[in-house]
Protein backbone atom coordinates (compact mmCIF):
# COMPACT_ATOMS: atom_id res chain seq x y z
CA UNK A 1 0.00 0.00 0.00
CA UNK A 2 1.34 3.48 -0.88
CA UNK A 3 1.79 5.49 1.98
CA UNK A 4 -0.10 9.34 1.17
CA UNK A 5 -0.12 12.43 2.59
CA UNK A 6 -3.32 14.61 2.87
CA UNK A 7 -3.08 18.01 1.70
CA UNK A 8 -5.32 20.91 2.42
CA UNK A 9 -4.89 23.32 -0.68
CA UNK A 10 -6.65 26.80 -0.26
CA UNK A 11 -9.71 27.01 -2.88
CA UNK A 12 -11.34 30.64 -3.77
CA UNK A 13 -10.56 33.90 -3.74
CA UNK A 14 -10.72 35.85 -0.03
CA UNK A 15 -13.61 33.84 0.26
CA UNK A 16 -12.88 30.19 0.02
CA UNK A 17 -12.32 26.93 1.87
CA UNK A 18 -9.56 24.18 2.50
CA UNK A 19 -9.98 21.11 0.20
CA UNK A 20 -8.14 17.94 1.64
CA UNK A 21 -6.64 15.74 -1.33
CA UNK A 22 -4.80 12.13 -0.46
CA UNK A 23 -1.28 12.62 -2.29
CA UNK A 24 1.02 9.92 -2.85
CA UNK A 25 4.28 10.37 -0.55
CA UNK A 26 7.29 9.87 -2.81
CA UNK A 27 11.57 10.54 -1.11
CA UNK A 28 12.51 14.16 -1.54
CA UNK A 29 8.98 15.29 -2.69
CA UNK A 30 8.87 19.39 -2.64
CA UNK A 31 5.80 21.42 -1.59
CA UNK A 32 5.46 22.01 -5.29
CA UNK A 33 5.46 18.38 -6.42
CA UNK A 34 2.51 17.97 -4.37
CA UNK A 35 0.29 20.57 -5.34
CA UNK A 36 1.37 19.93 -9.15
CA UNK A 37 0.41 16.40 -8.25
CA UNK A 38 -3.13 17.55 -7.30
CA UNK A 39 -3.53 19.69 -10.21
CA UNK A 40 -2.51 16.71 -12.96
CA UNK A 41 -4.20 14.18 -11.22
CA UNK A 42 -7.29 15.16 -8.65
CA UNK A 43 -8.16 18.16 -9.93
CA UNK A 44 -7.22 19.87 -13.03
CA UNK A 45 -9.31 23.26 -12.55
CA UNK A 46 -6.85 24.52 -9.33
CA UNK A 47 -4.83 27.31 -9.83
CA UNK A 48 -1.60 28.14 -8.22
CA UNK A 49 1.91 30.02 -10.03
CA UNK A 50 5.45 28.38 -10.74
CA UNK A 51 8.09 28.61 -13.44
CA UNK A 52 11.44 27.73 -12.77
CA UNK A 53 11.22 24.59 -9.92
CA UNK A 54 14.93 25.68 -9.25
CA UNK A 55 14.72 28.40 -6.22
CA UNK A 56 15.56 31.18 -8.75
CA UNK A 57 12.49 32.60 -9.81
CA UNK A 58 10.79 33.88 -7.20
CA UNK A 59 7.58 32.69 -8.75
CA UNK A 60 5.81 29.58 -6.12
CA UNK A 61 5.78 31.13 -2.98
CA UNK A 62 2.94 29.61 -0.84
CA UNK A 63 2.11 30.01 2.57
CA UNK A 64 3.24 26.01 3.82
CA UNK A 65 1.63 25.56 7.39
CA UNK A 66 1.13 29.38 7.40
CA UNK A 67 4.52 30.00 6.95
CA UNK A 68 5.64 32.13 3.97
CA UNK A 69 8.09 29.25 1.39
CA UNK A 70 9.25 28.99 -1.68
CA UNK A 71 7.56 25.67 -2.68
CA UNK A 72 10.16 24.30 -5.21
CA UNK A 73 13.41 24.05 -2.82
CA UNK A 74 11.02 23.40 0.58
CA UNK A 75 11.20 19.16 1.34
CA UNK A 76 7.96 17.92 1.96
CA UNK A 77 9.91 16.17 5.19
CA UNK A 78 10.47 19.39 6.55
CA UNK A 79 6.85 20.56 6.92
CA UNK A 80 4.64 17.87 7.27
CA UNK A 81 3.48 17.31 10.76
CA UNK A 82 1.71 13.29 11.01
CA UNK A 83 1.38 13.52 7.27
CA UNK A 84 -0.74 16.64 6.85
CA UNK A 85 0.27 19.62 5.29
CA UNK A 86 -1.55 22.92 4.60
CA UNK A 87 -1.09 25.16 1.55
CA UNK A 88 -2.48 28.83 0.63
CA UNK A 89 -1.84 32.06 -1.08
CA UNK A 90 1.08 34.30 -0.11
CA UNK A 91 0.07 36.73 3.16
CA UNK A 92 -0.63 40.51 2.78
CA UNK A 93 -1.69 40.28 -1.14
CA UNK A 94 -5.26 39.61 -2.97
CA UNK A 95 -5.81 36.44 -3.67
CA UNK A 96 -6.47 35.73 -7.76
CA UNK A 97 -7.92 32.14 -7.50
CA UNK A 98 -6.63 28.95 -5.10
CA UNK A 99 -2.98 29.40 -4.92
CA UNK A 100 -2.37 32.47 -7.26
CA UNK A 101 -1.89 35.89 -6.03
CA UNK A 102 -2.09 39.29 -7.30
CA UNK A 103 1.57 40.38 -7.50
CA UNK A 104 0.84 43.70 -8.72
CA UNK A 105 0.35 46.11 -5.15
CA UNK A 106 3.91 44.42 -4.58
CA UNK A 107 5.28 45.66 -7.82
CA UNK A 108 3.71 48.73 -7.84
CA UNK A 109 5.71 49.24 -4.30
CA UNK A 110 8.81 48.88 -5.91
CA UNK A 111 8.01 51.39 -8.76
CA UNK A 112 6.86 53.91 -5.97
CA UNK A 113 10.76 52.95 -4.10
CA UNK A 114 12.12 54.60 -6.96
CA UNK A 115 13.39 50.72 -7.86
CA UNK A 116 14.96 51.11 -11.36
CA UNK A 117 18.46 52.03 -12.06
CA UNK A 118 18.82 55.37 -13.55
CA UNK A 119 22.12 56.03 -15.06
CA UNK A 120 24.63 59.04 -13.81
CA UNK A 121 25.82 59.06 -17.38
CA UNK A 122 24.75 58.66 -21.04
CA UNK A 123 25.40 56.30 -23.53
CA UNK A 124 27.86 58.53 -25.47
CA UNK A 125 29.94 58.99 -22.18
CA UNK A 126 33.74 57.19 -22.06
CA UNK A 127 33.32 54.11 -20.64
CA UNK A 128 34.29 54.52 -16.96
CA UNK A 129 34.80 50.81 -14.76
CA UNK A 130 35.28 52.53 -11.59
CA UNK A 131 32.88 50.23 -9.68
CA UNK A 132 35.11 49.31 -6.90
CA UNK A 133 34.21 45.50 -5.86
CA UNK A 134 35.31 45.62 -2.31
CA UNK A 135 34.55 49.15 -1.35
CA UNK A 136 31.84 49.04 1.50
CA UNK A 137 28.85 50.42 -0.91
CA UNK A 138 29.46 48.14 -3.44
CA UNK A 139 29.71 45.10 -0.81
CA UNK A 140 26.29 46.17 0.25
CA UNK A 141 24.49 46.49 -3.14
CA UNK A 142 25.65 43.04 -4.11
CA UNK A 143 24.32 41.69 -0.73
CA UNK A 144 20.74 43.33 -1.56
CA UNK A 145 20.93 42.50 -4.82
CA UNK A 146 20.51 38.61 -4.70
CA UNK A 147 16.61 39.46 -4.20
CA UNK A 148 13.97 36.86 -6.40
CA UNK A 149 10.98 39.07 -5.76
CA UNK A 150 9.69 36.42 -4.40
CA UNK A 151 7.16 38.45 -2.13
CA UNK A 152 7.85 35.74 1.00
CA UNK A 153 9.48 38.83 3.03
CA UNK A 154 6.34 41.09 1.93
CA UNK A 155 4.06 37.92 3.31
CA UNK A 156 5.82 37.74 6.52
CA UNK A 157 5.70 41.77 7.37
CA UNK A 158 3.33 42.28 10.19
CA UNK A 159 3.53 46.50 9.51
CA UNK A 160 2.85 45.37 5.93
CA UNK A 161 -0.32 43.71 7.30
CA UNK A 162 -1.05 46.82 9.34
CA UNK A 163 -0.41 49.77 7.00
CA UNK A 164 -1.27 49.07 3.56
CA UNK A 165 1.02 52.46 2.65
CA UNK A 166 4.34 50.27 3.29
CA UNK A 167 6.62 50.09 0.74
CA UNK A 168 7.28 46.49 2.33
CA UNK A 169 10.80 45.08 2.77
CA UNK A 170 11.68 43.66 -1.14
CA UNK A 171 11.03 47.42 -2.64
CA UNK A 172 13.63 48.79 0.33
CA UNK A 173 15.92 46.63 0.24
CA UNK A 174 16.02 47.06 -4.08
CA UNK A 175 16.46 51.03 -3.18
CA UNK A 176 18.86 50.30 -0.92
CA UNK A 177 21.14 48.37 -3.73
CA UNK A 178 20.93 51.33 -5.69
CA UNK A 179 21.35 53.86 -3.10
CA UNK A 180 24.92 51.76 -2.66
CA UNK A 181 25.93 51.57 -6.76
CA UNK A 182 28.05 54.53 -7.52
CA UNK A 183 27.02 54.69 -11.42
CA UNK A 184 23.27 55.84 -10.28
CA UNK A 185 22.06 59.30 -10.39
CA UNK A 186 18.69 59.28 -8.45
CA UNK A 187 19.87 59.30 -4.95
CA UNK A 188 18.14 62.07 -3.06
CA UNK A 189 15.23 61.58 -5.10
CA UNK A 190 15.62 57.61 -4.10
CA UNK A 191 15.57 58.78 -0.37
CA UNK A 192 13.01 60.67 -0.47
CA UNK A 193 10.60 58.13 -2.00
CA UNK A 194 11.26 56.07 0.79
CA UNK A 195 10.74 58.97 3.86
CA UNK A 196 6.85 59.29 2.98
CA UNK A 197 3.84 58.15 4.89
CA UNK A 198 4.56 54.48 3.82
CA UNK A 199 8.88 54.48 4.09
CA UNK A 200 11.23 52.83 5.64
CA UNK A 201 10.97 54.89 8.93
CA UNK A 202 8.18 52.38 9.74
CA UNK A 203 10.03 49.29 9.59
CA UNK A 204 9.56 47.62 13.66
CA UNK A 205 12.75 45.82 13.01
CA UNK A 206 10.66 42.87 13.50
CA UNK A 207 12.79 40.67 11.18
CA UNK A 208 10.08 38.47 9.99
CA UNK A 209 11.62 39.47 6.77
CA UNK A 210 14.83 38.02 7.94
CA UNK A 211 13.65 34.46 9.11
CA UNK A 212 11.68 33.98 6.42
CA UNK A 213 13.84 34.89 3.17
CA UNK A 214 14.72 31.84 1.22
CA UNK A 215 18.09 32.94 0.21
CA UNK A 216 18.87 34.52 3.47
CA UNK A 217 18.99 38.54 2.51
CA UNK A 218 18.82 40.79 5.42
CA UNK A 219 16.34 43.39 4.53
CA UNK A 220 16.01 44.50 7.93
CA UNK A 221 19.66 45.84 8.24
CA UNK A 222 19.15 47.54 4.24
CA UNK A 223 16.38 49.17 5.67
CA UNK A 224 18.23 50.18 8.74
CA UNK A 225 20.71 51.12 5.93
CA UNK A 226 17.97 53.70 4.59
CA UNK A 227 17.23 54.98 7.41
CA UNK A 228 20.54 56.49 8.37
CA UNK A 229 20.42 57.77 4.99
CA UNK A 230 17.66 59.24 4.72
CA UNK A 231 18.64 61.00 8.42
CA UNK A 232 21.84 62.06 7.24
CA UNK A 233 20.08 63.58 3.91
CA UNK A 234 17.47 65.14 6.32
CA UNK A 235 19.69 66.98 8.33
CA UNK A 236 21.87 68.00 5.71
CA UNK A 237 18.74 69.93 3.96
CA UNK A 238 18.36 67.56 1.19
CA UNK A 239 15.11 65.64 1.38
CA UNK A 240 13.00 67.99 3.23
CA UNK B 1 2.61 56.54 8.73
CA UNK B 2 5.70 57.96 9.96
CA UNK B 3 7.57 59.70 7.55
CA UNK B 4 11.46 60.79 7.92
CA UNK B 5 10.70 64.39 9.42
CA UNK B 6 8.48 62.86 12.99
CA UNK B 7 11.36 60.03 12.67
CA UNK B 8 13.74 61.99 13.40
CA UNK B 9 12.14 64.30 15.58
CA UNK B 10 11.02 60.95 17.31
CA UNK B 11 14.67 60.24 17.59
CA UNK B 12 16.02 63.79 18.60
CA UNK B 13 13.63 63.91 21.79
CA UNK B 14 14.80 60.38 22.58
CA UNK B 15 18.26 61.82 22.62
CA UNK B 16 17.06 64.82 24.90
CA UNK B 17 15.38 62.43 27.18
CA UNK B 18 18.31 60.13 28.34
CA UNK B 19 20.71 62.37 29.74
CA UNK B 20 17.19 64.15 31.85
CA UNK B 21 16.35 60.74 32.86
CA UNK B 22 19.85 59.82 34.44
CA UNK B 23 20.80 63.06 35.83
CA UNK B 24 17.09 63.03 37.41
CA UNK B 25 18.39 59.54 38.88
CA UNK B 26 21.08 60.65 39.94
CA UNK B 27 19.91 63.70 41.58
CA UNK B 28 17.18 61.49 43.81
CA UNK B 29 19.84 58.93 44.86
CA UNK B 30 21.74 61.72 45.76
CA UNK B 31 18.85 63.47 47.79
CA UNK B 32 17.66 61.13 49.71
CA UNK B 33 21.04 60.62 51.53
CA UNK B 34 19.57 61.61 54.42
CA UNK B 35 15.81 61.10 53.81
CA UNK B 36 13.84 63.67 51.53
CA UNK B 37 10.40 65.28 52.57
CA UNK B 38 8.17 67.10 49.77
CA UNK B 39 9.01 70.64 52.07
CA UNK B 40 13.11 69.92 51.35
CA UNK B 41 12.22 68.98 47.62
CA UNK B 42 10.25 72.49 47.23
CA UNK B 43 12.92 74.14 48.65
CA UNK B 44 15.12 73.71 46.21
CA UNK B 45 13.36 73.44 43.27
CA UNK B 46 10.62 76.66 43.92
CA UNK B 47 12.14 79.63 41.91
CA UNK B 48 14.78 77.90 40.10
CA UNK B 49 15.28 78.25 36.62
CA UNK B 50 17.25 75.41 35.97
CA UNK B 51 15.06 72.97 37.40
CA UNK B 52 12.11 74.24 35.38
CA UNK B 53 14.49 74.36 32.81
CA UNK B 54 15.61 70.80 33.02
CA UNK B 55 11.98 69.23 33.65
CA UNK B 56 10.50 71.54 31.23
CA UNK B 57 12.78 70.59 28.39
CA UNK B 58 11.79 66.68 29.73
CA UNK B 59 8.07 67.37 29.61
CA UNK B 60 8.12 68.85 26.15
CA UNK B 61 9.92 65.84 24.61
CA UNK B 62 8.10 63.13 26.61
CA UNK B 63 4.98 65.02 24.56
CA UNK B 64 6.24 64.68 21.12
CA UNK B 65 7.96 61.67 21.82
CA UNK B 66 4.78 59.76 23.21
CA UNK B 67 2.30 61.70 20.66
CA UNK B 68 4.45 59.81 17.60
CA UNK B 69 4.94 57.02 18.89
CA UNK B 70 1.51 56.33 19.60
CA UNK B 71 0.02 57.47 16.22
CA UNK B 72 1.64 55.28 14.69
CA UNK B 73 0.46 52.44 17.10
CA UNK B 74 -2.89 53.78 16.24
CA UNK B 75 -2.89 54.06 12.72
CA UNK B 76 -1.49 50.21 12.16
CA UNK B 77 -4.12 49.14 15.25
CA UNK B 78 -7.36 50.88 14.14
CA UNK B 79 -6.35 52.04 10.77
CA UNK B 80 -7.28 55.96 11.25
CA UNK B 81 -7.34 58.58 7.90
CA UNK B 82 -4.35 60.48 8.11
CA UNK B 83 -6.64 63.38 8.86
CA UNK B 84 -7.75 61.77 12.33
CA UNK B 85 -3.97 60.90 12.79
CA UNK B 86 -3.16 64.77 12.74
CA UNK B 87 -5.80 65.38 15.12
CA UNK B 88 -4.63 62.79 17.52
CA UNK B 89 -1.16 63.53 17.26
CA UNK B 90 -1.75 67.00 18.17
CA UNK B 91 -4.64 66.42 20.79
CA UNK B 92 -1.49 63.81 22.71
CA UNK B 93 1.14 66.30 22.35
CA UNK B 94 -1.14 69.21 24.01
CA UNK B 95 -2.38 66.92 26.47
CA UNK B 96 0.85 65.51 27.72
CA UNK B 97 2.84 68.39 26.66
CA UNK B 98 -0.05 70.89 29.19
CA UNK B 99 -0.02 68.19 32.45
CA UNK B 100 3.83 67.76 32.24
CA UNK B 101 4.33 71.53 32.16
CA UNK B 102 1.87 72.39 34.79
CA UNK B 103 3.05 70.12 36.96
CA UNK B 104 7.00 71.58 36.06
CA UNK B 105 5.46 75.28 36.61
CA UNK B 106 3.40 73.97 40.02
CA UNK B 107 6.74 73.01 41.83
CA UNK B 108 9.85 75.68 40.64
CA UNK B 109 7.16 78.68 40.39
CA UNK B 110 7.54 80.86 43.58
Amino acid sequence: MTETLAVSVWRGAAEGVFETHEVPAQESQTVLDLVAWIQQNADPTLAYRYACRVGMCGSCAMMVNGVPRWTCRTHISKVATSGKVEVAPLRNLPIIKDLAVDMDPFFDKWTKAEGMFAPSTSRDAPIDTGVDPASSARIAADEAIECINCAICYAACDVVSANPEYLGPAALNRTWSLVNDVRDGRLDERLTAVSGPGGCHNCHSQQGCVTHCPNELNPTASIAGLKRATTMAALKGRIL
Amino acid sequence: MIGVRLYLLQRITALIMVPLVLGHIAVMIYAVQNGLSAVEILGRTKGSILWALFYGSFAVAVALHSAIGLRAIAYETFGLTRGTLGVLTVAIFTALGTMGLTAVYAVTAI
